[in-house]
């Protein structure tokens, strides 16, 4: 990485992706990888919105015993948008799309991805599938079968659910193409000296997604069109009535789902790979291991599904088979837990906001593991199983992993797509809101779930009589799930404060060594960098960081020697 | 009840529900020690080594080959474990003893119905004490499973097919049966008891439940709409339910979604409970059970029509 650009990268460019076209016509025909990028941030924000609306209607109804707010087929209606939103239009979208877009071509050197127009199909093809999604709950009827659409119970509800189905199908295809345009970009559009092993680790995380939603994405696809096969044309697949098995519907069903698990929580890794070596200033440890593991997880992720199923009436040899390779897939992920942990060794560890998300990160992900071992003995999952455990349990890898580290990466990758810092102060007090709503709505919602708590009931005062806790504990969670809101209210408020009024952000405000922050101006130019950058060092190489800045002279990060300091940088205590 | 069990778990009283919580135990106590090692020293590094100066450059440090190694042993040992443990259980937990009493379980949208081996049935499942249990299960319908906290046993009700699970409590009392398997807008109600007795009450209970030959049809049929769940969708005092309320149905005159209309006589009533899709009532969903032809037997389906035109 040559010096000699560093002083004009560091200078505001007068022309930039964001202002060099104008008008919406020029966002809804880009083909610019960051344009496209901003575009799924503002419709995932949107979804993520009306799915975190359900979710509040959810605890509100379940904050005290008998009917509270809405009655059971409203309840059954809500829990089950709020999954299908949160799951297909939010979670598996969100960091591929967003970050993934930005973030991945810049990292690796090069002027967009591989396929720029195939990039923006995606995105319209997402969008026609929640069009779909909103036209089937809007209009045609009621969809209550929950995000897992469950045989016998979904071919006989009503005929929105088929319209949920087909837009999980269509949405699908966005995912193939995304998945599909990031392994050829990663494969062949590396910049000269961005050799494998000096990837930034989100970049192969985001790559190992790819390779996942290639390969599973056509299961749901193909689960879909069985759907309506036999619905359409009667034929006996999953309905017993016609002499279907429904129980196939689930192997299908999770073939696809517990791949899709992957597809939510790599790219979150990657996420969290970046901001512990950024902020820690110090080399990821194990790096190759990680990187290798994400690869390696995509693919025996294909061979785990039947551990949702342990208590579904598959055979016990195959429920033993399934317990056992899930373990296999547990132990490399415990290893990055330690390999993140241990990154901070000797480092230089700055607790700005998006750290505070990592670290937020490891805390409930390390909760979500652990819980996830006791749901993967085959033993204990039969008591576990469809209760709140499990609702905590994947809450606290879903929100827990993979949304914490979104808005963590929205954090650390803000300054560099919008040109603007924001507040931090007001960053670090949603991080606790955050961290404390979370914890209140989720937590107890282990213990409830172990004491017997079923999922997906609209209510539990019958139950009271043996299990009179039940009451207090649905009590906390809700008051936890309004903190929980609070903080995600405030970081949307503190967001368009910044977009609006933000002091404008250096070219390199965290001192990271990728290239998006050492070899693009902020914000980076429409073809992202001036001169194709030559790689000479890997994505963590903090001790050449002077080489690669320049002699380091104002404040942290703004190692360019020219941009503003953001934030003085001061020691913080833990 | 003065058994309200531990912190986590719910009271216990089968025979394996003690081998469980021991496994669910270990795997807390070790995930709780685990997770303070690893979050306490993320929070003792963060502070440690936390930033001092924007000028800071630390070294890289080579990585440690025994640390790295005790880092892939030690959860692969722990996981090992609790893997061979959670077998043994689970194979305890699902191999019945051959000498259990075997009670089939029907479930349906909303409604659990025990049938016991001399014909009696009940709503409630009643067992004797100590001794081991076997149900055999099927729904008629779609997804139910079978919970009961405090047994911790659990098993999803497929139709189309038998799914087992045995247990043997181990003392007398009342305990809650739960429908864990989403299965509609009732789902939140289809709960039961497991009443559990001495097998002297419980011989007691079975001959004083049995079919009484001397019911007239109607009579019959009253039992019949309380244990097949009828009530969960049909009202007897006008209310609109998931279905049309009984009150003054026989004889009144249907209109179905299809624009035809029908005298609701004995003919009828007797088709709308074996093919209830073929009409369907203006202002329904069509979720009525489809099973009930088959399920019932003719006399049944008659005294449950006897038991209608009586409403
Ligand atoms: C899951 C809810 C449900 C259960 C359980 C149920 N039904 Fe129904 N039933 C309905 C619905 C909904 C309709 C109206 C739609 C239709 O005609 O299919 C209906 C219609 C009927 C009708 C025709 C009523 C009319 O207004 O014309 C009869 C008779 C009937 N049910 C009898 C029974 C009997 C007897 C049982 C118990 C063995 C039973 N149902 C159990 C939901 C249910
Ligand atoms: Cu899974
Ligand atoms: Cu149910």
């Amino acid at each position: 990485m040559s010096a000699a650009t560093h002083s004009d990268l560091s200078q505001r460019p007068a022309i930039h992706y964001l202002n060099h076209e104008k008008g919406l016509w020029s966002w809804l025909t880009t083909v610019d990888h960051k344009r496209i990028g901003i575009m799924y941030a503002i419709v995932v924000a949107l979804f993520f919105l009306v799915g975190g609306i359900f979710a509040t209607l959810v605890r509100v109804e379940l904050s005290a015993p008998g009917e509270t707010i809405m009655g059971q087929d409203s309840y059954n209606q809500a829990f089950t948008l709020h999954a299908v939103i949160m799951v297909f239009l939010v979670i598996i979208p969100a960091v591929p799309g967003i970050l993934g877009n930005f973030v991945l071509p810049i990292q690796i050197g090069a002027k967009d991805v591989a396929f720029p127009r195939l990039n923006l199909a995606s995105w319209y093809i997402f969008m026609a599938g929640a069009v779909l999604a909103i036209c089937g709950w809007l209009v045609v009827g009621k969809v209550d079968t929950g995000w897992t659409f469950y045989t016998p119970y979904s071919s006989e509800a009503s005929d929105a659910v088929l319209w949920m189905t087909s837009a999980v199908f269509v949405a699908g295809f966005a995912s193939i193409f995304t998945g599909i345009n990031f392994v050829v970009t990663v494969h062949k559009m590396r910049a000269p000296g961005m050799t494998w092993n000096r990837l930034p680790l989100f970049v192969w995380a985001i790559y190992a997604t790819a390779i996942v939603q290639v390969l599973a994405t056509p299961v749901i696809g193909i689960t879909m069109v069985l759907l309506f096969l036999e619905k359409f044309m009667q034929i006996g697949i999953f309905d017993p009535a016609l002499g279907g098995d429904p129980v196939l519907f689930q192997h299908f069903f999770w073939f696809y789902s517990h791949p899709a698990v992957y597809i939510m929580i790599l790219p979150a890794m990657g996420i969290i790979s970046d901001l512990m070596g950024t902020f820690s200033r110090q080399q990821v440890q194990g790096y190759t291991f990680i990187a290798l593991s994400s690869v390696a997880i995509a693919f025996l992720g294909f061979l785990v599904w039947g551990h949702h199923m342990f208590v579904a009436g598959q055979s016990a040899i195959s429920s033993i088979i399934f317990s056992m390779l899930t373990f296999l897939i547990g132990i490399p992920t415990g290893i990055k837990v330690f390999n993140w942990v241990g990154t901070m060794y000797k480092g230089s560890v700055w607790l700005q906001t998006p750290m505070l998300y990592a670290l937020m990160f490891l805390f409930l992900f390390t909760i979500g593991g652990f819980t996830g071992i006791m749901v993967g003995v085959l033993a204990t999952d039969v008591h576990l199983h469809d209760t709140y455990f499990v609702v905590a349990h994947f809450h606290y890898v879903m929100m827990g992993g993979a949304l914490i580290a979104l808005i963590g990466g929205m954090h650390y990758w803000w300054p560099k797509i919008t040109g603007k810092m924001y507040n931090e102060t007001l960053g670090r007090i949603a991080a606790l809101l955050v961290f404390v709503g979370f914890n209140l709505t989720f937590f107890t919602q282990f213990i409830l779930g172990s004491r017997g708590m079923p999922r997906r009931y609209h209510d539990y005062e019958l139950l009271l009589e043996q299990f009179p806790e039940f009451a207090p504990l649905h009590f906390a969670s809700s008051i936890g799930s309004w903190i929980l809101a609070a903080g995600l209210f405030l970081i949307l408020f503190y967001g368009i404060h910044s977009l609006l009024r933000g002091k404008p952000a250096s070219q390199n405000p965290w001192g990271a060594v990728t290239l998006e922050w050492t070899h693009t101006t902020t914000p980076p130019d429409p073809h992202n960098f001036h001169h194709t950058p030559l790689v000479t060092r890997g994505p963590y190489d903090f001790h050449l960081a002077d080489d690669v800045f320049g002699p380091f002279h104002t404040g942290d990060g703004a190692g360019d020697g020219v941009g503003e300091v953001t934030e003085a940088p001061k020691p913080e205590e833990a | 009840m003065e058994d309200k069990g531990t912190l986590w778990l719910p009271e216990n009283a089968s025979t394996y529900a003690g081998d469980v919580d021991a496994l669910f135990y270990f795997i807390y106590w070790v995930s709780v020690v685990l997770f303070i090692l690893v979050i306490g020293a993320m929070v003792y590094f963060a502070y440690k080594y936390r930033r001092r100066s924007e000028a800071d450059r630390p070294q890289p440090i080579k990585e440690s080959k025994l640390v790295e190694a005790s880092w892939v042993v030690v959860p692969t040992i722990l996981v090992a474990i609790v893997f061979t443990w959670g077998f043994q259980v689970f194979i305890k937990m699902g191999v019945a003893p051959p000498n259990a009493y075997e009670i089939t379980v029907r479930a349906s949208k909303w409604n659990w119905l025990f049938e016991y081996p001399n014909g009696a049935r009940s709503n409630e499942l009643h067992v004797p004490v100590s001794r081991p249990i076997k149900l055999k299960m099927s729904s008629i319908d779609v997804l139910h499973s079978f919970f009961v906290p405090a047994f911790r046993t659990k098993q999803d009700v497929v139709p189309n097919r038998y799914t087992y699970v045995w247990f043997e409590a181990t003392r007398q009392d009342t305990f809650q049966v739960m429908c864990t398997e989403y299965c509609g807008q009732q789902h939140s109600t289809m709960l039961s008891q497991v009443v559990v007795q001495s097998q002297g009450d419980f011989n007691t209970w079975l001959a004083e439940n049995l079919i009484d030959e001397s019911a007239t049809p109607a009579e019959r049929g009253e039992l019949l709409y309380n244990q097949q769940g009828c009530f969960a969708c049909h009202s007897l005092d006008g209310t609109t339910g998931s279905g049309p309320t009984f009150q003054g149905l026989s004889g009144s005159q249907r209109a179905f979604t299809d624009g035809t209309t029908a005298t609701a006589d004995a003919n009828y009533l007797r088709e709308a409970i074996i093919n209830p899709a073929a009409q369907v009532v203006q202002g329904f969903a069509p979720v009525m059970p489809g099973q009930y032809g088959t399920t019932l037997t003719a006399e049944e389906i008659d005294a449950l029509v006897a038991y209608i035109q009586e409403q």
